[in-house]
């Protein structure tokens, strides 16, 4: 049976274009594995990580059932205090020398929400002295901040200054 | 034609350009492009084996994950260090293979009809390469590692699912401990599995999957990975250290290209990015398009279950069942309408197919209703009646590959199937003896068939190696074959200048 070919390069220019082309792989893969060099941070900024999972306080205290509020319910629930789930949202407030940058309002989780309030920022800062003011509340009403921290800090390029709150070291915290 | 029509027609013209050129070095037959599937198998058991090694070498703490990787690539330069590498490149390649696959079969429109179950299957593949390539940066855990991982924290935390955000596990040193570590070899340990499942279930429907590239294709690619490798090794880059982010990283960016493009834009941009795609490519299967054609016909009174359609089918669209007639063990062959591709090879499979069969009307046990095996004989007797003089050719093709109806006139008179592979063998004997002095049987290049097996297996039946066979004593000086590529008039036009030299 004959099999006119189909027109083919000689077999030396197939070899060669077949040998370009597996370089081409092995260089494009080579290069754009390492290049271009990815800076995240510019070289005299630092980074403020503003972070906590906090659980605000709950949104009213707990209350004595009356005897008559007792006796309308079942007598397998006839708890005589009743606690409210849900907790408030934190608020937090954080300045960077005097200069408000961040005030949020973390709502807890949850569906009842009555799980934590958690929250995360990123704020890159010019690397050296600033003075930092947190503010955080965590109650119900109207009342002032709960804790807050007022400190001076220096940064080295590209160093991380975290805020966090942990309430078993006095609340806020810088590290 | 609709916008997105013509950019889809400029795509595919762009992709067959590029295949044209790799034609021309590879051969049609080893082409990458036409192997992109079998290249992301086989680099995903490069992956596996080379991930062996180095699992095996791997200080599954904080404390001595980096410094285990580390010696690995100082003192093991030529076993661990080489090994790291291809497993590095090869994460790299496997991102570009399945890309350019998922983007061939886009441009090809390969993804309704009988091919939606693969396609469907496969769309997602893609984010389980990604999930285990990106989580292997963190189980390195230097800086490039620990950017990685705070950006993924960082870019999942944007939704709204996790009461703790995931970026608490990295705001210090503390914070990172060996049970998180755990997590990491999980995850890197734990998708690869699930995509070796995604793999198997996106082949199901496709019989004779390409699951292994040509060797010579397989030697070529492993060889590249191993050069780049030796070229340029990978070296870790300084120890994970979360009390400063990392200055200028060399960045992997066909892995990580998410992360600074999340920072550059935000999480919600690139969120909304990648569901509007995934979206788009799962529902392209279901926006309304032309009636497919007619599914292969099964007539129980001329199938003698023997199978040979059952092995030939591409897609698995046939399956075997008792024959009607109740006589003990005689099969039936079944046809799934939802996986028949209506190519006809089962056609040019079956022995009842031949056109010597005698009766008025030819009958078969699996034909076409567009294209019956009847009218095919017809057509073929009318040709060859219409021809005069001495040199009387028949020459016989398919829809998708050069069109040979152009062809006919003078001393040619021409055939053109579906696909070549329902040709069955017994029409080049049958045209010879009805006066023809030679056949050429076109088709498309090997690997370039739009139904996968259609040369292969009519390659394979004219040469004797496959049933139903042509048989030994056809001349051969009388029939010549010519496997082109699709739509070039050219080629066709000097197969059959050749062919006609050689008749005289």
């Amino acid at each position: 049976m004959a099999e006119p070919a189909a027109p083919r390069p000689t077999t030396a220019a197939a070899w060669i274009g077949q040998g370009a082309l597996y370089m081409l792989f092995a260089l494009f893969i080579g290069v754009f594995s390492t290049w271009p060099a990815y800076r995240h941070l510019p070289a005299d900024q630092a980074l403020i990580k503003l972070s906590f999972t906090h659980n605000g306080k709950r949104v009213s205290e707990c209350r004595q059932l009356s005897p008559a509020e007792l006796a309308k319910l079942p007598p397998n629930m006839r708890a005589p205090m009743q606690c409210p789930r849900e907790r408030v949202p934190v608020v937090v407030e954080l300045d960077i020398d005097g200069v408000q940058s961040v005030r949020h309002s973390a709502s807890p989780s949850g569906l009842s929400k009555d799980g934590a309030s958690a929250v995360y920022r990123r704020l890159p800062v010019a690397a050296g002295q600033h003075r930092i003011t947190v503010r955080l509340k965590d109650s119900p009403g109207p009342a002032a901040f709960d804790y807050s921290r007022d400190e001076s800090v220096t940064l080295k390029p590209a160093q991380v200054l975290v805020i966090d709150f942990d309430a078993e070291k006095g609340g806020i915290t810088l590290r | 034609m609709d916008p997105a029509g013509s950019l889809r027609s400029r795509g595919l013209a762009a992709f067959e350009g590029l295949e044209r050129v790799f034609d021309a070095a590879f051969g049609s037959a080893l082409n990458p492009l036409r192997h992109l599937g079998a290249l992301g198998f086989l680099c995903f058991w490069l992956l596996a084996v080379s991930g062996i090694y180095l699992y095996a070498a791997l200080d599954t703490s904080v404390g001595g994950a980096w410094r285990s990787v580390d010696e690995l690539s100082r003192e093991q330069r030529y076993l661990g260090g080489l090994l790291r590498s291809v497993h590095r490149y090869a994460a790299d390649a496997f991102v570009i293979v399945t890309l350019a696959h998922l983007v061939r079969e886009l441009l090809l429109g390969r993804y309704a009809g009988f091919r939606r179950f693969s396609w469907l299957t496969g769309v997602p593949l893609p984010l389980f390469v990604f999930a285990c390539g990106i989580g292997g940066f963190w189980l390195n855990w230097d800086q490039l590692g620990q950017f990685s991982a705070l950006a993924t924290a960082e870019f999942l935390d944007w939704l709204p699912f996790f009461a703790s955000p995931l970026t608490r596990n990295f705001l210090d040193a503390a914070s990172v401990s060996d049970r998180l570590f755990s997590l990491f070899v999980f995850v890197h340990l734990g998708v690869p599995l699930l995509l070796l499942f995604g793999l198997w279930f996106h082949i199901q429907r496709i019989a004779r999957a390409d699951v292994f590239p040509p060797r010579a294709l397989a030697i070529g690619t492993l060889g590249a990975l191993l050069a780049v490798a030796l070229a340029a090794p990978v070296m870790s880059q300084a120890p994970a250290d979360l009390s400063i982010m990392p200055g200028p990283l060399a960045l992997d960016w066909f892995l990580l290209f998410a992360h600074p493009l999340a920072y550059a834009t935000s999480p919600g941009l690139v969120w909304a990015l990648f569901c509007a795609t995934l979206l788009f490519l799962l529902a392209l299967p279901f926006l309304p398009r032309p009636a497919p054609p007619a599914v292969a016909k099964v007539d129980p009174d001329n199938c003698n279950g023997c199978r040979r359609c059952f092995e030939d089918c591409p897609y698995a669209a046939i399956t075997m069942g008792p024959h009607p007639n109740g006589k003990a063990g005689r099969q039936l062959a079944r046809v799934d309408a939802d996986l028949c591709a209506s190519c006809g090879i089962c056609v040019g499979s079956c022995p009842s197919s031949t056109p010597f069969r005698s009766g008025a009307r030819l009958l078969t046990g699996i034909d076409m209703p567009q294209l019956p095996i009847d009218a095919l004989r017809r057509r073929l007797e009318e040709g060859l009646a219409a021809l005069r003089g001495e040199r009387r050719i028949v020459v016989i093709g398919c829809d998708h590959c050069a069109p040979v109806d152009r062809l006919a006139g003078g001393d040619v008179t021409t055939l053109s199937l579906i696909c070549t592979g329902m040709l069955p063998p017994s029409f080049v004997e049958y045209a010879l003896r009805g006066g023809a002095s030679g056949v050429l049987v076109t088709g498309c290049e090997e690997g370039a068939c739009a139904y996968r097996l259609g040369t292969r297996w009519t390659k394979e039946r004219l040469d004797g190696a496959r049933e139903p066979h042509l048989r030994a004593s056809v001349p051969r000086e009388r029939l010549a074959t010519a496997w082109l590529p699709a739509g070039d008039d050219r080629a066709l036009a000097a197969a059959l200048d050749e062919f006609r030299r050689g008749h005289g």
